[in-house]
């Protein structure tokens, strides 16, 4: 049944391509085996449609009272109501195993994905980059190499949607969420934000910029890139892709600067000094009061309640705001919460610091 | 179901619910479910009246992108007030509270629910929280969406934590009705009216209260701790004090999506009552059919984190989810294909309740197979809070259960009034309904899958044809349910006498006369056999037969 | 039992019309109550998880935060509320057999029992608001640092609080009661309303059962 479909699938591509233009132009791997499945659910859902539709004109047709005048004294018939449960659910269950085997691919970013940090804000996109660098509004990707989005909110939920990249993911205040795509076409593609965050929701826009390698460095070098004469969103080639629409109420701000050449870990360390961390936690292994921060990012550690933990963006972010929740065995619980008391960016700084210290 | 009580005249026309007392008060205080089902219609019907035009203004501001005749906030309190007033006020109460309240006992053989001033208390709650809810308009409005999320509820400058008292009282409403069916059905069916005799309906209600009795009670708890957070600051569901804002996500759709089944299982009800009627043949597959809604009943419990795929839950869960959500299809397939059973050698009628319900196996088939694109966690990825949701829901919403209404309420309306609606406007209505329908919501599963966002009071230029077709249609739609309306308020007045059977229904509600008396029976009817025992062409035991 | 004054006795007085009988209407109105209380059960179930997840995510915190808790008043309205619902259910046997003088003894004892439970819930809340061990934003408790704190007295008096409404709302009921007993309402034939207030006082009285070592025997 499932090659059949396939077949079909392929050999009527005519009828695809007319349909082609419902779906936004698949700009990433992950995108184009998110479109076949796309296509299988439509031809399967579509047989279904169409038998279930003629049947009901034929009976109509058939059955009216004017050409049957005697119904069929039938109750029901056991056989029929077995093929008509096991099939369906055989076929539900090839499409969530393939939907699972797309979504894998989707949600796991390969190991040697390029970091950038999202901060979501009513009503603004800000990246920040590792070389210290942020941009509102505007993305700014290499062509061809996998990037993971670290993400978070300073206020209430957004939601980061690339519909290019068939990726969406909520963003949420207290928490790191996580996308990643590798963009395969140059130019712009279209940013949503998708979880209603208030008044200007809609005017939440960002656009990808995918560069290639030679404008990609450039762009690192923090020379100007003129964006207007790269390739428009391919979705909708003839409008450009907005950052923010034509009269769209907006707070966001156009610039993207490309300012303070300082990395991103480099301003965690200050950081940490600044705020007084240091007076107990080392960067080079030895122990004080606390737990050093050298070579344990991605490491496991026992708590002292038995449990073990894994060191992440979360555990770490968890260990400044709430230190207590979660104390290391050996270690006294004895740090002051730092809620409140730094700010979504300087968290992402201290966590990029303490990643460094391999 | 025959009745041996129908034979002979029954009570003496002219003495039925109607005008067996009289005043306002006599409806204002009265025990009657029938009334009481009449002025749930009634009340639903001005509430559907309300959301029905902030669904109109919605269209209305999106007909071109940029902002028309609204500023963002006003746009946000349309889109608020429509979900809420639809789903709260109209949806949920719609076929249980007000045809059920008129039907269910009737169908049973009973002279009234288990405990009518429990029943009459329901309404009276379900009047104040919506009146709480509804003042909201005159004061700073609701801006929240109907899904209440945090933290942007905690702080948004609204009148939200009315409209979340409102909803609260709103659901002990919800919560009386169903136990009172609950015991109904348990205590009060008619002598040899078992398990196996009950009229779909009756299962679908059953089902429907089990529901709302479990799930309620979560919502509840869920929108008071919301109102203690926007009060007191209680902090659990707001991450500034600690709290975990995806764990309201969580609370609140263990009661939505179990709703989402107290709005569709009596519409499924109502497709079953009507298609062996206008088949004049048995239903196809009855156990399968009682089973599936129970089947269906069990699932939705265990399937509110298909809501939050995108909101950082964990992988493991997305798995689960997705695949318990897949089992949703399968009774709901079973359904549909044994409608079509029913059907197959049939003898037709191409009356109007017929008409809608063909009308609903069209839509519905798309809500419910769209619906399994958004089960599949990775096509869910990217459809998700877009315009596909949107229309998604409205075809097995407004598609499925405003058609089924729609169906119901031509069925019932001889029984309701004793009179019958003009019968070629009505037609006509239903199918400017079916157009209208599907030139508004159609064009949104393309603009949705294409990328558009949901809630958004402004749109990209490229998306502007979708949505004027979809406003077009909006108008068409509101069009053919106007001339319901006045078809039917009409037919109140001015309709033909119907008879006491119109249809040659065999369920007990046909087995008594038209408008019914005040204790619904002048004999206590005993049953004999299934609800749907049309052999060839058997008209039926009704009065006329 | 029939009296002279013609009042409405518990033998005379007529089932609702739409019931076959007394018994048929008592079972009806009895799956009602039982249905209510599990809807209360789901109402309570939602505080108990969020207090499940509290206790998985932050156990220290828990522990650290209980001992603000007076474990020896909890214990001390643990002992009230099972006292009370022992004489409520002597109320109910004595509603059965249609001693008038003992139903209203026994539920003025309950009634009493509730209200030493709210004097000590009286004295334990103000000491809290005093102290400002306040949930949430309004917490401004200096001396205890565990940093989600606050979270473990918002579950505490959310729970509290409405499990007191509960206890507030069968006190009322209770002197309906009363007042219908006076008038000799109640017997062999009609005890339906005592019944269903002792069902209902059971499941406030079971409630606290699981409150008590939940939020104040933390360990």
């Amino acid at each position: 049944m499932t090659k059949l479909m396939l077949a079909l699938l392929l050999s009527s591509t005519s009828i695809t391509s007319a349909f082609a233009a419902t779906l936004p132009v698949a700009a990433t791997d992950v995108s184009q085996s998110w479109d076949t499945l796309y296509w299988f659910l439509i031809w399967v859902s579509g047989i279904f449609f169409v038998g279930i539709v003629l049947a009901m004109i034929i009976f109509v047709v058939k059955y009216r009272k004017e050409v049957h005048k005697k119904s069929k004294y039938i109750h029901g018939h056991t056989g029929l109501e077995i093929v008509w449960t096991v099939i369906p659910s055989i076929l539900l269950f090839v499409m969530f195993g393939w939907g699972w085997a797309v979504y894998k691919d989707m949600i796991h970013a390969p190991s040697d994905a390029m970091e950038i940090h999202v901060i979501g804000k009513q009503w603004m996109w800000q990246f920040v980059y590792k070389n210290g660098t942020s941009s509102i509004g505007d993305l700014y990707v290499p062509l061809n190499k996998p990037v993971k989005m670290v993400m978070s909110s300073e206020d209430v939920i957004h939601s980061f949607f690339i519909p290019n990249f068939r990726v969406k993911q909520d963003v949420v205040p207290g928490m790191y969420t996580y996308v990643w795509f590798e963009a395969k076409v140059p130019g712009i593609h279209q940013i949503f934000c998708t979880e209603y965050c208030g008044t200007s929701h809609s005017g939440m826009l960002g656009r990808v910029i995918v560069l290639k390698d030679d404008q990609w460095k450039d762009w690192q070098q923090g020379k100007k890139i003129d964006v207007d004469s790269l390739p428009a969103d391919p979705s909708f080639p003839g409008f450009r892709a907005n950052r923010l629409g034509e009269g769209m109420p907006s707070t966001a701000g156009t610039s993207s600067t490309s300012g303070g050449q300082i990395s991103l870990a480099e301003k965690g360390k200050a950081l940490t000094t600044a705020k007084g961390c240091v007076a107990c936690h080392s960067s080079d292994g030895t122990k004080i009061v606390g737990p050093s921060y050298k070579g344990i990012y991605g490491t496991d550690v026992k708590l002292a309640d038995g449990s073990t933990v894994k060191i992440d963006e979360n555990y770490i972010r968890e260990s400044i705001e709430n230190p207590t929740a979660k104390v290391v065995e050996g270690f006294p619980p004895s740090m002051p919460p730092y809620k409140g008391l730094v700010n979504e960016e300087e968290i992402m700084a201290i966590t990029e610091y303490i990643k460094s210290l391999k | 179901m025959s009745s041996h009580s129908s034979e002979g005249d029954l009570v003496k026309h002219g003495d039925n619910y109607i005008n067996h007392s009289a005043g306002i008060k006599s409806w204002l205080n009265t025990l009657d479910h029938k009334r009481i089902g009449m002025m749930y219609l009634f009340t639903v019907m001005i509430f559907f009246l309300i959301g029905g035009f902030f669904a109109l203004g919605i269209r209305l501001e999106l007909f071109s992108p940029g902002m028309q005749f609204m500023t963002p906030d006003t746009y946000n309190r349309f889109f608020t007030y429509h979900g809420a007033i639809m789903v709260f006020m109209v949806i949920i109460p719609l076929i249980p509270a007000a045809m059920g309240n008129f039907i269910l006992p009737m169908q049973l053989g009973a002279k009234d629910v288990a405990f009518p001033r429990w029943n009459l208390v329901s309404y009276y709650i379900y009047v104040t929280g919506a009146l709480i809810a509804a003042s909201t308009l005159f004061l700073k409005g609701v801006d929240t969406g109907w899904t209440f999320y945090t933290p942007y509820s905690i702080r948004s400058n609204s009148s939200a934590t009315f409209v979340l008292l409102g909803a609260f009282i709103m659901g002990f409403s919800s919560i009386l009705t169903g136990l009172n069916f609950i015991v109904t059905i348990h205590k009060l069916r008619a002598p040899g009216l078992t398990w196996g005799r009950l009229p779909l309906f009756v299962w679908a209600l059953y089902a429907t209260s089990i529901i709302q009795v479990l799930a309620t009670p979560v919502l509840a708890i869920t929108l008071l701790l919301l109102i203690l957070e926007r009060t007191l600051g209680i902090g659990v569901f707001d991450p500034k004090l600690g709290g975990d804002p995806v764990l309201f996500q969580h609370f609140f759709w263990f009661y939505s999506h179990p709703a989402v089944y107290i709005m569709i299982l009596p519409a499924m009800g109502v497709i079953s009552e009507l298609v062996p009627v206008f088949s004049r043949k048995p239903i196809f597959g009855y156990k399968a059919i009682a089973g599936a809604t129970f089947g269906i009943a069990l699932v939705s419990f265990i399937v509110w984190g298909h809501h939050l795929f995108v909101s950082g839950q964990s992988e493991f869960a997305n798995f689960v989810f997705s695949l318990i959500t897949m089992f949703v299809a399968i009774p709901t397939g079973v359904k549909v294909f044994s409608w079509l059973g029913t059907m197959y050698k049939g003898s037709l009628r191409f009356d109007t309740p017929m008409l809608y319900v063909f009308g609903f196996l069209f839509v519905f088939t798309i809500g419910g197979l769209t619906g399994v694109f958004l089960a599949v966690v990775s096509i869910d990825v990217h459809l998700t809070d877009t315009y596909f949701v949107i229309a998604h829901f409205h075809y097995v919403m407004v598609g499925g259960t405003i058609m089924a209404f729609l169906g119901g309420i031509h069925y019932w309306f001889p029984k309701f009034s004793g009179k019958m609606y003009h019968e070629s406007l009505a037609k006509f209505a239903c199918w400017l309904v079916m157009i209208g329908f599907n030139v508004t919501f159609f064009p949104q599963f393309i603009v949705g899958t294409l990328g558009m966002p949901r809630r958004y009071a402004d749109y990209l230029p490229q998306f502007t044809n979708y949505n004027r077709a979809s406003t077009v249609g909006s108008w068409i739609l509101a069009l053919g349910l106007f001339i319901t309306a006045y078809n039917l308020f009409r037919s109140m007045k001015t309709g033909k006498a119907a008879g006491d059977n119109p249809w040659g229904g065999l369920t007990l509600e046909w087995q008594t006369t038209s408008p019914p008396p005040f204790e619904n029976f002048k004999y206590d009817p005993v049953v004999t056999e299934g609800p749907y025992e049309y052999k060839g062409d058997r008209i039926g035991m009704g009065i006329n037969a | 039992m029939s009296t002279s004054q013609g009042v409405v006795t518990s033998a005379e007085r007529h089932h609702a019309h739409h019931f076959e009988s007394g018994l048929a209407e008592f079972e009806a109105c009895k799956q009602g109550m039982w249905i209510f209380l599990v809807t209360e059960v789901l109402f309570f179930s939602g505080m108990f998880l969020l207090y499940a997840i509290l206790r998985v995510f932050y156990p220290s915190m828990m522990h650290d935060a209980h001992h603000l808790l007076n474990w020896k008043m909890g214990a001390l309205n643990t002992v009230i509320l099972i006292c009370s619902s022992l004489t409520m259910a002597l109320a109910v046997s004595a509603a059965q057999r249609g001693e008038k003088d003992k139903i209203v003894r026994y539920i003025w004892l309950t009634f009493l029992f509730s209200c030493g439970f709210l004097v000590v819930k009286f004295f334990e809340y103000s000491h809290k608001i005093h102290e400002g061990i306040l949930p949430g934003a309004l917490w401004h408790y200096e001396e205890l640092k565990a940093a989600k704190a606050p979270l473990f007295f918002s579950v505490y008096f959310v729970m509290t609080g409405i499990h007191g409404l509960h206890v507030i709302i069968g006190m009322a009921v209770m002197l309906w009661l009363i007042k219908r007993a006076k008038r000799n309402e109640f017997g062999p034939e009609y005890f339906t309303p005592v019944e269903m207030t002792g069902l209902y006082w059971h499941f406030v009285d079971l409630v606290w059962i699981y409150l008590f070592p939940l939020l104040y025997l933390v360990s």
